[in-house]
Formats: C-alpha cells, sequence, structure tokens
C-alpha cells in the first residue's frame, strides 16, 4: 500500500514536470507578450519591465530559473495584476472557488448516485423514463443557460435569492445549482447503467433469495460494486470543480479562481497561468489517488500492489 | 438455451439498427426537430424582410407581429440573430466534429494497428493532453493562429473572407482538441478486430498494410465510429457557444448562439427583464443540443444489443 502511494506520488511530480514545461512554452513561444499594447511601450521601459518580471534572458535560462523559484515556492509575480504574486492571488481565490465547488461536489454526487439507483430500481415505470429524461435535460443545457434562466426566474421575477454576489449562505444556492446540475445528471446516468448491469449478477439473486428487502438489496449489496465507475468519474470531477467555472463565476459575479484559466491565456500572464494549471494538476492527480485507495476498499477484488 | 435465445435475437435485431431506431420515438421527433432547424437556418434569414439584421434605432423592443422575437441592445431582430446563430453553430458544429473525426479515426486506427511500443507511446501522448486543461489549448490555438490566418488572407487578396477567418479558425481549433475519445475509441475497436481472421486471410494473400487499415478495418468500425460523431456535434456546438460566450469565438456582426446567450446574460438585471434577448436563444441552442443527444443514444442504443435488456 505505502510502496503503490510513493510511487503514485513520485508520478505526479513527474506529470507536474511535463505539464509545467507544456505550458510555459506553449506560452512563451506563441507570438504576443505580456506588455503589447496598442501603443508600443518606449525600448526602455519595456527592458525595465521584462527584468522585473524575469522575462529576459535566453529563454532556456529563464525557464531554468523558473523551476528553481518553484521549487522554493515561489510563484512569481502576475504580469497582469500588476505587484500582486501569484501566490497571494490564489490564497485569495481558490477558498472560493473551493467552497463553491464543495458544495456542488457534495450535492452532485449524493444526488446522482440516489437518483441514479432509484431509476435502476424502478427500470420500465415513469420514475425512470422521467429521471432520465430529466438527466439528458441537464446534460444538454451549458450552464451559461441554466444560470442566467436561474437568475430570471428565482432572482429577478420571484425574489427569493440574490441575484449575485458573494458572502452570504443565500447567495451560494444559485450558483451551486447551476454548477451542480450537469453533473448530477451525468452521475445518475452512470450509476443507472452500472446498476442494471450488477442487478443481473448471482449474488444479487443469492441476496434476494435470503429474503432480504429489496432496499437492502440495492442500496447495501448491489451500490457497493455499482458505484464503482462512478468513483472513478469523481476524480477528474473533483479537480474541476474545486478550481471553479468562469462561467458560473461571471454570472453570479463571484470572485473565485475559475477566470484565470481563461483571462491569464489571454493577458499572456504565464505565470499566473502555470500557477492554476500546477494547482488543477495537483488536485487531479491526488483525488485519482485517493479514488484508486478507495476503490481497493469498496472492491476488496481488486489489489493496488503489483 | 436461454442465453442461445438471446444471443440470437441480438443478431436478428442488430441486422434492422434502422427498423429499431424508427421504433424509438425520442430519436424520431429529434430527427424531425432537427431537420426543421436545419431548414430553418439555410432558408430562414433570406424569408424575413430585408433589413432585418440591420443596426436601427429600435432597441430592445419586446416581441411584436413586427419583431416575432423582440430586438436587441442595437436594434437588431433579434429572429434574424437566432437563425444567424443556427446556422453559424450548426456548421462549426458538424465541421468541427468532422476534423475530429477524421484525425481521431486515423490516429486510432495507426494506434491499434501498430501495437506494440508506438501504441504505448501514442497512447500515453493522449494521457497527457487529456491532463492538460482543453480550454488552455483551444485559448493559445486561437489567439496564435487568428492573426495569421487574416495576415496570409490579406496578402493573398482573399479580403472577402477576413469577416469568417474566426469561424474556420474555431473549426480547426476545435476539430483538433476534440479527437481525444474518438482515438481510444477506435483504437479499442481496431484491438479486438485485428485479430480476427479477415485480417489473417487479407494478410496472407500480401495486402499493404494500407489496404488492410483503409480498405478491411475501416469499414467495420465506421458504424461506432459514426454513432459517437453524432455526439461529437452537440459537444461542439456546446465549445463553441462557450468560447462565444467567453468573448473569443463569433464576433457581432456575426451571431452563433453563444454570443447571444452572453449578449443577454450582460443586459439582464433586476432593473430591465429583456427576457426574451435570453429564453429564445436559449430554446433554439437547448432545443437542438437535445435533439442531437437524444438521436446519438438512439442510435447507440439501436447499434449496441447489449443495450437492450
Amino acid at each position: 500500500m505505502l510502496r503503490f502511494v510513493a510511487k503514485r506520488v513520485l508520478g505526479l511530480i513527474v506529470i507536474l514536470f511535463c505539464v509545467i514545461t507544456i505550458t510555459f512554452f506553449l506560452v512563451r513561444l506563441t507570438p504576443g507578450g505580456p506588455f503589447d499594447r496598442e501603443r508600443k511601450l518606449p525600448e526602455h521601459i519595456e527592458k525595465q519591465l521584462l527584468a522585473k518580471y524575469k522575462l529576459d534572458g535566453p529563454l532556456l535560462e529563464q525557464y531554468i530559473n523558473y523551476l528553481g523559484d518553484l521549487l522554493h515556492g515561489d510563484l512569481r509575480l502576475s504580469t497582469k495584476y500588476r505587484s500582486r504574486s501569484v501566490n497571494e492571488i490564489l490564497a485569495d481565490s481558490l477558498p472560493v472557488s473551493g467552497l463553491l465547488g464543495g458544495i456542488a461536489f457534495f450535492a452532485a454526487t449524493v444526488g446522482g448516485v440516489l437518483l441514479g439507483s432509484l431509476a435502476a430500481a424502478k427500470q420500465h415505470t415513469w420514475i425512470d423514463r422521467n429521471a432520465m429524461l430529466a438527466a439528458l435535460f441537464a446534460i444538454s443545457l451549458p450552464p451559461f443557460v441554466v444560470g442566467p434562466l436561474l437568475v430570471l426566474v428565482f432572482a429577478i421575477y420571484i425574489p427569493l435569492f440574490p441575484v449575485g454576489g458573494w458572502g452570504n449562505l443565500q447567495s451560494l444556492i444559485l450558483p451551486s445549482i447551476t454548477l451542480a446540475a450537469p453533473y448530477t445528471a451525468y452521475i445518475a446516468r452512470l450509476t443507472r447503467a452500472s446498476m442494471l448491469e450488477v442487478l443481473t449478477q448471482d449474488y444479487i439473486r443469492t441476496a434476494r433469495a435470503k429474503g432480504l428487502s429489496e432496499n437492502a438489496v440495492i442500496y447495501k449489496h448491489a451500490l457497493r460494486v455499482a458505484i464503482l465507475p462512478v468513483v472513478s468519474f469523481l476524480g477528474p470531477l473533483a479537480a474541476n470543480l474545486l478550481t471553479g467555472s468562469i462561467v458560473v463565476e461571471s454570472i453570479f459575479s463571484i470572485p473565485g479562481a475559475g477566470g484565470f484559466f481563461v483571462n491569464s491565456v489571454l493577458n499572456r500572464d504565464g505565470f499566473l497561468l502555470a500557477g492554476v494549471v500546477i494547482v488543477y494538476c495537483t488536485l487531479l492527480v491526488l483525488f485519482n489517488l485517493v479514488v484508486d485507495v478507495l476503490y481497493g476498499f469498496l472492491d476488496r477484488r481488486i489489489t493496488l500492489y503489483d | 438455451m436461454a442465453s442461445w435465445i438471446a444471443a440470437s435475437r441480438c443478431m436478428t435485431d442488430s441486422r434492422s439498427p434502422w427498423v429499431k431506431l424508427r421504433r424509438n420515438p425520442a430519436a424520431i421527433v429529434s430527427m424531425l426537430i432537427l431537420i426543421v432547424v436545419a431548414l430553418a437556418a439555410i432558408f430562414g434569414p433570406s424569408l424575413l424582410p430585408a433589413g432585418a439584421g440591420e443596426v436601427t434605432r429600435n432597441s430592445f423592443l419586446p416581441p411584436s407581429e413586427q419583431h416575432l422575437f423582440g430586438t436587441d441592445l442595437n436594434g437588431r431582430d433579434l429572429l434574424y440573430r437566432v437563425l444567424l446563430g443556427a446556422r453559424i453553430s450548426m456548421l462549426v458544429g458538424i465541421a468541427g466534429a468532422l476534423v475530429s473525426f477524421a484525425v481521431g479515426i486515423i490516429y486510432g486506427m495507426v494506434s491499434g494497428y501498430a501495437g506494440g511500443q508506438a501504441d504505448s507511446v501514442m497512447m500515453r501522448l493522449v494521457d497527457v493532453l487529456y491532463a492538460i486543461p482543453r480550454l488552455i489549448f483551444l485559448l493559445v490555438l486561437i489567439s496564435a493562429l487568428d492573426p495569421l490566418l487574416r495576415r496570409s488572407m490579406e496578402t493573398h487578396g482573399l479580403q472577402v473572407l477576413i469577416g469568417y477567418s474566426k469561424i474556420i479558425i474555431l473549426i480547426l481549433c476545435l476539430g483538433l482538441t476534440e479527437w481525444l475519445t474518438m482515438a481510444r475509441i477506435v483504437r479499442g475497436q481496431i484491438l479486438s478486430l485485428k485479430s480476427q481472421q479477415f485480417v489473417l486471410a487479407a494478410r496472407s494473400i500480401g495486402q499493404s498494410h494500407f489496404n488492410i487499415i483503409f480498405q478491411h478495418l475501416f469499414p467495420n468500425l465506421l458504424g461506432v465510429a459514426l454513432i459517437y460523431l453524432t455526439l461529437t456535434v452537440p459537444a461542439v456546438i456546446l465549445d463553441e457557444s462557450f468560447l462565444s460566450f467567453l468573448g473569443v469565438g463569433v464576433q457581432a456582426p456575426l451571431a452563433s448562439w453563444g454570443l447571444l446567450l452572453s449578449d443577454a446574460a450582460q443586459v439582464i438585471n433586476p432593473l430591465k427583464g429583456y427576457w426574451w434577448l435570453l429564453v429564445f436563444p436559449a430554446i433554439a441552442m437547448s432545443l437542438t443540443l437535445l435533439a442531437l443527444n437524444f438521436l446519438g443514444d438512439g442510435l447507440r442504443d439501436a447499434l449496441d444489443p447489449r443495450e437492450r435488456r
């Protein structure tokens, strides 16, 4: 077990290295620099700026220096949000995205698994059909349709919730629903398909023959195995949700980290982009590790040590 | 015995996927909706009174007989904008999906057929590309290629096309980032197909690898790939509208559903309930995406005997 975890953490370092390298060169080699404006800056000012943000000298040297700074935990200065370091920016915005994403993650997982198992248990009934119809709707509708519609109905015509903003409990509800809806639907579909597969297996027939109640068969015996495909989807999902969503954050004006993914590329703010990517990749690999360990606990037939 | 009966029924079932599809009401309704949307997108804009897409001073008129969907910020008829958006969104969706289809199928076929070291290197590359958020690739590609294409169009005397350069870039970039799943699916198919006897037979009569891949393997995986293609179209439409929503996609005076929704989201606030700006593009886009997804699901069920229980 320990060896497995150690191996994966080592793998994390390799992946992080690859991703940092790709991001660094991707941003630096595309035409256009962070200080390009309509009017060109005087040469000596541009030179000073480049020196301040450590963007001068040969590219390879810059890259090696950057890796050195990263090892000291320094993500460098943002070239767009002048005089703020990437560390500060992320420390301010990630907790916001994390809270919202955490709520959405919890809602999507619990809601999706319950809906999916219910639909599978009642296969060929109206419950199943309507639940799956609703799920397809939720998957097809993008968040920038769902979000503004929710605002229009539940904040403008029926003023139950604020239109946007951050700070109190009520302002969390609409963004969480917008964020969670498609994932809830996806998890429900995944759970249903896998549950239907599991329900045909012999040990389920045995459980029924023992005279267990239908609820016990489904939620105690079948769900434990049927949830496995869902669990492997949860790793990437958690990394996605916790790093924020630009659409939901811009619709509800939430000061999260989701916008940095997009804006840092458009502003050629390479260090901020690298910072966000590092956080995302670390979360992705760590959650996948958690998922693999969980797998072993949920299904004893799987061994991690090979 | 029971399993033999089930197997034989699967075989007779899989011979007539078209019949199965016709028995699926959701898929038929979806097809009708798609035909209507496509016809409206192609012929709709020219049926409206001339000048419907021009900027006028009648901004934010609510829906009326003259403007069925109302007007937008610049006084343009929203129905015209929605139809124009349908044209561009569908075009980008279909063309982008076709690009990803071509790339994914060739990559997957080569990887699966080559096997061994080449296969594992090619698949690791796919894994790495999966790990980097696609949005970053898209944004970098678009911001790097767009000025390039514009400049080369100017120098080659293709000024007419400059307005559409963004659309061409979108089609290429979305296609080039959407092929990963297709490549995986195709590779899996090839792996199971290439050990079958007809491949051995083809090889034994001295057919070239190129011929085996394109004449013998390709027709066999086309069905699965086509199903996935119908599911890629809505994904690309969604991506395009997402990029337009962020302001890096299609730009005015052209329109796409994402751009219209983004415009609407910007002007809606508690003081001004311009609901029509949001509701009509949302309905058009959702209906199309739903229909495509229903059709894709229906096709998959019709062609995959395991789904039927």
